[in-house]
């Protein structure tokens, strides 16, 4: 049987390749090129532009460990990837069960449309629209003092919360989208059947469901995970002082201080972190799926 | 174990009545087929039973207990799934053990428990397969385990037997019965197979349209069916059309068709004679059979279909077309356009109202 596979694929591999070819071809030129190059400049002293003179060096790597700046900035951006995540699956998992098991036809449809509505809109008018809402003296603030008898001041702009609010805003459709296709793949007399055999919804949620979903969720997570510890829109905009995190730093070295050798040394350092904690999840993961 | 008393069961979904005024009375420890055609009710009736769904109007009681508004977990059912609905994510062991788990019963008691039911149903060595390792036959027979492990008062089958190939079907039709007369358990089977519900089932009830349309021992719906429907849906009937008069009818050529005595129809009003193909004689000639049957009708023979062990005749007859079965006793068959004399007795004619 595994012989039979194995041969199976072997001989379909020739036939596949001209379906394979675009895809491949695309992604080294526009992936494998591009990182390769910025892992070369993350060993370099300065850029080769305009005839500077420039060395090898580990130093770019060396900086991130002599300053403690870097690693309390990473462990910052890890902590955050951990908060919008945990946050997108509190507000994404129930989300994606109503789509999935409770609604159907129409509204099931109008629903649907509204979660992943944000994808329409561009990512900086969202996070610009969010501080219209978060500031003193914003739309949140005004309604809020509008309906309560007392005065309250909202302000939440240039806060960690808001930093959080704008990244679950932006990720939350991710887990919805993951969790709803493998909740809709599990049979709805499955439900029936732990129901039949005594067991209470929340027993059959906690036994069947979440156990069968676990890969839309891990999925969804992962998703979420990795471009969130390395975000630096969000941060910036809504975080204002207190929204410097790793993604900023890395952004900062691009764009303002103009040390391309260090942002590079800088991201590919969060990759390899990055890599490592899905390397160590993913024994216990499979293990939960 | 219990008996189930269904009182007056309606329920409707928008403008569609799926059960209307449905009254059954199911005996402790009786093993009853709900028989009817797709869209009949059946298995809105057996999801009233289990639930999964709670009637407009009327009552249903398990044991004595009334429980139309009683939820699914706490009616003490087990129920079998058409597409068995294992759970794909725990081993065998750990499916059979699911009712007794959420019970919180001790785990020593849960061994010994899942290790007696996977005997009872021939699987005692595959506890630790998950389910898709399994064959279709080998999943029936956990989901009859993981049904009757918790010890429920009734068993609900729900076509239970629909996915398996026909020789695996018989197989598991025998072996359904063998446990459900070892633990005598009220069972209560929906399937749409006339064959599957009358070799299995103590009493048969036949739905159609939302409607109890007869219901009784299988013997006495095939011999005396009280409409031309459980006639022609349980097994095969030939019906005649005409008027009452005396114990049978008249057709409309003046030709009279005798039944058994016992009818209370009043003369001359519509009414239909249904007959089974295996009860007509047939004999070669255009001369009346010595048989004594006091009906009989000349014909000729249209097509004749071998089945091994019988053969199908369709004979035309003046006004109908007439299906005989002829069992195989080596005797010679008849040719096709051959001249034939059918005869039956006024005892295998049923007289029905007409619908």
């Amino acid at each position: 049987m595994v012989d039979q596979l194995a041969t199976g694929s072997r001989r379909g591999l020739r036939p596949a390749l001209p379906l394979l070819l675009p895809a491949y071809l695309w992604l080294t030129v526009a992936i494998f090129l591009p990182l390769s190059a910025m892992m070369f400049f993350s060993f370099m002293t300065d850029l080769p532009l305009a005839g500077k003179e420039w060395a090898f060096t580990l130093g770019n790597y060396a900086a991130f460990f002599s300053q403690s700046l870097y690693s309390t900035l990473l462990f910052a951006s890890l902590r955050l990837g951990l908060e919008v995540t945990l946050w997108c699956v509190v507000i994404g998992y129930p989300a994606a069960y109503v789509l999935a098991k409770v609604l159907k036809g129409r509204s099931r449809e109008a629903i649907f449309l509204l979660v992943i509505l944000p994808f329409w809109s561009n990512g900086l008018v969202r996070i610009f629209s969010w501080a219209m809402v978060l500031r003193e003296g914003g739309i949140l603030d005004t309604a809020l003092n509008a309906v309560l008898p007392f005065k309250i001041n909202i302000d939440l702009m240039y806060s960690y919360p808001a930093v959080i609010i704008g990244l679950v805003h932006s990720y939350v459709p991710y887990m919805v989208l993951t969790c709803y296709l493998t909740l809709q793949a599990i049979d709805d007399s499955l439900i029936e059947a732990g129901r039949s055999l005594g067991a209470s919804r929340l027993q059959v949620l906690k036994r069947v469901i979440i156990p069968l979903s676990m890969p839309g969720l891990i999925a969804g997570a992962a998703l979420i995970f990795v471009p969130v510890v390395g975000s630096f829109m969000e941060p910036r905009i809504l975080g204002g002082r207190t929204g410097t995190f790793y993604g900023t730093i890395i952004e900062d070295q691009f764009v303002a201080v103009f040390n391309w050798p260090l942002g590079a040394a800088l991201s590919f350092i969060l990759l390899a972190v990055v890599l490592i904690i899905l390397a160590l999840a993913a024994p216990v993961l499979r293990r939960a799926s | 174990m219990a008996g189930v008393q269904v009182a007056n069961v309606s329920r409707s979904f928008g403008a569609h009545r799926a059960l209307d005024n449905v009254s059954i009375d199911f005996a402790d420890g009786g093993f009853y087929a709900l028989l009817g055609p797709s869209g009949s009710g059946k298995t809105t009736l057996l999801r009233q039973i289990a639930g999964f769904d709670f009637p407009d109007a009327g009552r249903i009681a398990i044991g004595g207990e009334g429980v139309e508004r009683v939820p699914v977990e706490k009616r003490r059912i087990g129920m079998v799934f058409q597409n068995y609905a294992l759970f794909p994510n725990m081993s065998v062991a750990d499916n059979i053990a699911f009712g007794l788990s959420v019970r919180g019963e001790p785990k020593a008691t849960i061994a010994t428990e899942v290790q007696r039911a996977l005997d009872l149903v021939q699987l005692g060595k595959l506890g630790a397969r998950r389910p898709h390792q399994l064959s279709g036959g080998q999943r029936q027979r956990v989901a009859l385990a993981r049904a009757i492990v918790t010890k429920p008062r009734v068993l609900l089958l729900d076509e239970p037997l629909g996915a398996l190939d026909k020789a695996l079907r018989v197989d598991m039709q025998i072996e359904l019965k063998r446990i459900q007369r070892e633990i005598g358990i009220t069972t209560i089977f929906v399937t749409h197979d006339q064959e599957e519900a009358l070799t299995m089932s103590d009493r048969i009830g036949i739905l159609r349209d939302g409607r109890l349309v007869q219901e009784g021992p299988p013997e006495e719906i095939y011999d005396r069916p009280q409409s031309e429907f459980a006639a022609t849906f349980l097994g095969d009937a030939n019906i005649f059309r005409g008027h009452v008069t005396g114990n049978g009818i008249r057709l409309p050529d003046g030709t009279t068709i005798a039944a058994a005595s016992g009818s209370s129809l009043t003369a001359g009003a519509k009414a239909n004679c249904a007959v089974r193909p295996e009860r007509i004689q047939i004999s070669t000639g255009t001369a009346r059979p010595d048989s004594g049957n006091a009906n009989t009708l000349k014909g000729q023979v249209s097509k004749r279909i071998f089945a091994g062990n019988n053969s199908t005749y369709f004979v035309e007859c003046d006004w109908q077309t007439l299906k005989v079965i002829v069992q195989n006793t080596g005797a010679e068959r008849l040719a096709e356009g051959e001249p034939v004399m059918l005869s039956w007795s006024p005892e295998s004619t049923v007289l029905i109202a007409a619908s």
